[in-house]
C-alpha cells in the first residue's frame, strides 16, 4: 500500500484570462477524511478539483498530495483517483479494457484481475466484455467509477460521481467511498447534492465565486437546517 | 505498492489501446485508404502521358497522397481523446507524458504504414510501374523512413491543434512546412528507385531523411510536454 496522503492548499487561485476562477481557497483534507464541497453552477468547485488532480497549474497560490507539489510527477499521480463529469472511456472499448488499460498505465502487476474485481465491486462484471458505447449511461458510470479506483488511490476526487447512478449503483459507490475512507483514502467530493455530500463527509465546504464560505467539520453542521442555510450562503431564494 | 510503468511500457499500451480503437473502428483508416485511391485515380485522369511519363510522375502522386492520407489519421489521433475527456485520464495516470507521446506516435506510425501499404500498390498498379524485389525494397526503406519524420512531427502538431477550434485546419497549417524536406527527400529517393538509377544516388536522400527522424523525433518528444494545458 503507498504512504497515506493528505490534500493541502494554501491561497491557491486559478485565472482563466482574467476571469479568477479560484480566488484563494485554504483546505486540508487528512488520511480518512472526506471534505464535501456544495456550490452552485460556476462556483469553481471543478476548477478546484482539476487542479487537485494536476490537469491544471494554479496561477497562485499552493497546492499539495503527500508533501509534493502540485501539478506533480508520476509517483505523485499515482496516488489519485478522478471521477469528473465525463467519463474518461473509451466508447469502442469494452468495459474490462477501459479498465484495464487504466491498470496497465498505474503499472499494477495483473491489470486484468484487478480490471475484474473493480468492475465486480461496482456490479458491472457481467457487462465486463460489452463496448461501453452499447451501455446506459448508468452503466457507464460505474465503469469510469471502477477505472478511477483500480488502483486504490489514496487521493480520491469526486466530480458529482453519483449523476446517473441508479440506487444499485449508488449503494455500490458508497460502499466503495466508504472502503476507501475507512482504509486511509483522503476523499474530496463535489456535489449539488446536499444529502449525498453530508452522509459520507467528515468536513463540509460551501464555494461562492471561487471561494469557501462555509468551511466546518461535518459534525458541526445541522442536516436539517444545511439546506436553508446552504440557500443563505449562496444567494439562493427561497 | 505498485510502481509506476516505465516510459517504454506505458507508450506500449497507449500504442496497443489507439491501435485497438481503430480496428474497432477502422474510422481514419478507412477514410484514408479510400482516399489514397481516389486521389490516385483522380490524378491518373487528369495526367496527360504525352507530356510527363508517368516513370516521372508517379513519386510525386504517391507522395502527396502519402502526406494528405497521413493527415487524416494525425487528425483523429488527439482527438478521439476528447470524446469523453479520456484524455484527461491519460494525463493523471502516472506516466511521463513523454510516453503519451511515443505511443501516439507508434500507433500513428502503424496507421501511417498501413495507409502505404494500400497506397503503393495501387500508384505502382495505376501508373504500371514495373518494380523489381530490390526496388520494392528500397521503397519500404524509404516509406518507413519518411513516415517516423511525418509521424513526429505530424503527431506533436495534433496535440498542439486539438485544443483549438480549427484543429484540422490548424494542423495541416502547422505540420506541412515540417512535411517538406520529408517529402521531397522521399520523393528524390523514390524517383532515383523507380528509375534504376544507382542506388547510392537513393542513398543520399535516405540519409536526409534520417537525419531529420534523428533530430524531430527527440525533438518532438521533448517538445510534447509543453503542449499540454495548463
Amino acid at each position: 500500500m503507498p504512504p497515506l496522503a493528505t490534500i493541502e492548499t494554501r491561497g491557491l487561485i486559478r485565472r482563466f484570462d482574467r476571469r479568477e476562477a479560484l480566488g484563494g481557497v485554504d483546505l486540508s483534507v487528512a488520511p480518512g477524511d472526506c471534505l464535501a464541497i456544495f456550490g452552485p453552477n460556476g462556483a469553481g468547485k471543478t476548477t478546484l478539483l482539476r487542479l487537485l488532480a494536476g490537469l491544471l497549474n494554479p496561477s497562485g497560490g499552493t497546492a499539495s498530495i503527500g508533501g509534493v507539489a502540485l501539478p506533480a510527477g508520476p509517483a505523485a499521480r499515482a496516488q489519485v483517483g478522478l471521477i469528473s463529469h465525463h467519463s474518461m472511456l473509451y466508447p469502442a472499448l469494452t468495459a474490462r479494457e477501459n479498465v484495464e488499460f487504466a491498470a496497465r498505465l498505474h503499472g499494477l502487476a495483473d491489470p486484468r484481475t484487478s480490471a475484474e474485481s473493480a468492475l465486480a465491486r461496482l456490479g458491472v462484471l457481467d457487462r465486463a466484455d460489452v463496448p461501453v458505447r452499447v451501455l446506459s449511461r448508468g452503466l457507464q458510470q460505474r465503469v469510469s467509477i471502477a477505472r478511477a479506483f483500480v488502483h486504490a488511490p489514496r487521493v480520491v476526487l469526486l466530480d458529482e460521481p453519483y449523476t446517473g447512478l441508479d440506487a444499485v449503483g449508488a449503494a455500490a459507490l458508497s460502499s466503495a467511498l466508504e472502503g476507501l475512507k475507512s482504509g486511509g483514502a483522503a476523499l474530496v467530493l463535489v456535489t449539488h447534492h446536499l444529502d449525498e455530500g453530508l452522509a459520507i463527509a467528515t468536513h463540509v465546504a460551501v464555494m461562492r465565486d471561487g471561494r469557501f464560505v462555509l468551511h466546518e467539520r461535518r459534525d458541526a453542521i445541522d442536516p436539517a437546517s444545511f439546506a436553508g442555510q446552504y440557500r443563505a450562503l449562496v444567494g439562493v431564494a427561497g | 505498492m505498485s510502481e509506476p510503468p516505465g516510459v517504454i511500457a506505458a507508450a506500449w499500451a497507449i500504442a496497443r489501446k489507439d491501435l485497438t480503437v481503430e480496428l474497432r473502428t477502422r474510422a481514419a483508416f478507412l477514410s484514408a485508404a479510400v482516399f489514397s485511391v481516389l486521389a490516385a485515380a483522380i490524378f491518373l485522369y487528369t495526367w496527360d502521358p504525352t507530356a510527363v511519363a508517368s516513370i516521372d510522375l508517379a513519386p510525386g502522386v504517391l507522395w502527396v497522397i502519402f502526406t494528405f492520407a497521413g493527415l487524416l489519421g494525425l487528425n483523429r489521433s488527439f482527438s478521439a481523446e476528447l470524446a469523453d475527456r479520456a484524455i484527461d485520464g491519460l494525463l493523471i495516470a502516472p506516466v511521463r507524458r513523454e510516453a503519451v507521446f511515443l505511443g501516439k506516435a507508434f500507433a500513428n506510425l502503424i496507421f501511417v504504414l498501413g495507409v502505404q501499404v494500400v497506397a503503393i500498390p495501387t500508384v505502382v498498379l495505376f501508373y504500371n510501374l514495373s518494380l523489381g524485389w530490390g526496388a520494392s525494397a528500397a521503397i519500404a526503406g524509404i516509406t518507413v523512413l519518411a513516415s517516423v519524420g511525418l509521424v513526429a512531427v505530424g503527431t506533436l502538431f495534433s496535440a498542439m491543434a486539438v485544443n483549438t477550434r480549427l484543429a484540422e485546419l490548424l494542423l495541416p497549417v502547422l505540420a506541412l512546412p515540417f512535411f517538406v524536406p520529408v517529402v521531397t527527400a522521399a520523393a528524390q529517393a523514390t524517383v532515383l528507385v523507380i528509375n534504376g538509377r544507382p542506388l547510392s544516388g537513393a542513398v543520399d536522400w535516405m540519409r536526409v531523411l534520417v537525419a531529420f527522424d534523428l533530430v524531430f523525433v527527440p525533438a518532438c518528444t521533448m517538445a510534447y510536454p509543453f503542449t499540454i494545458e495548463s
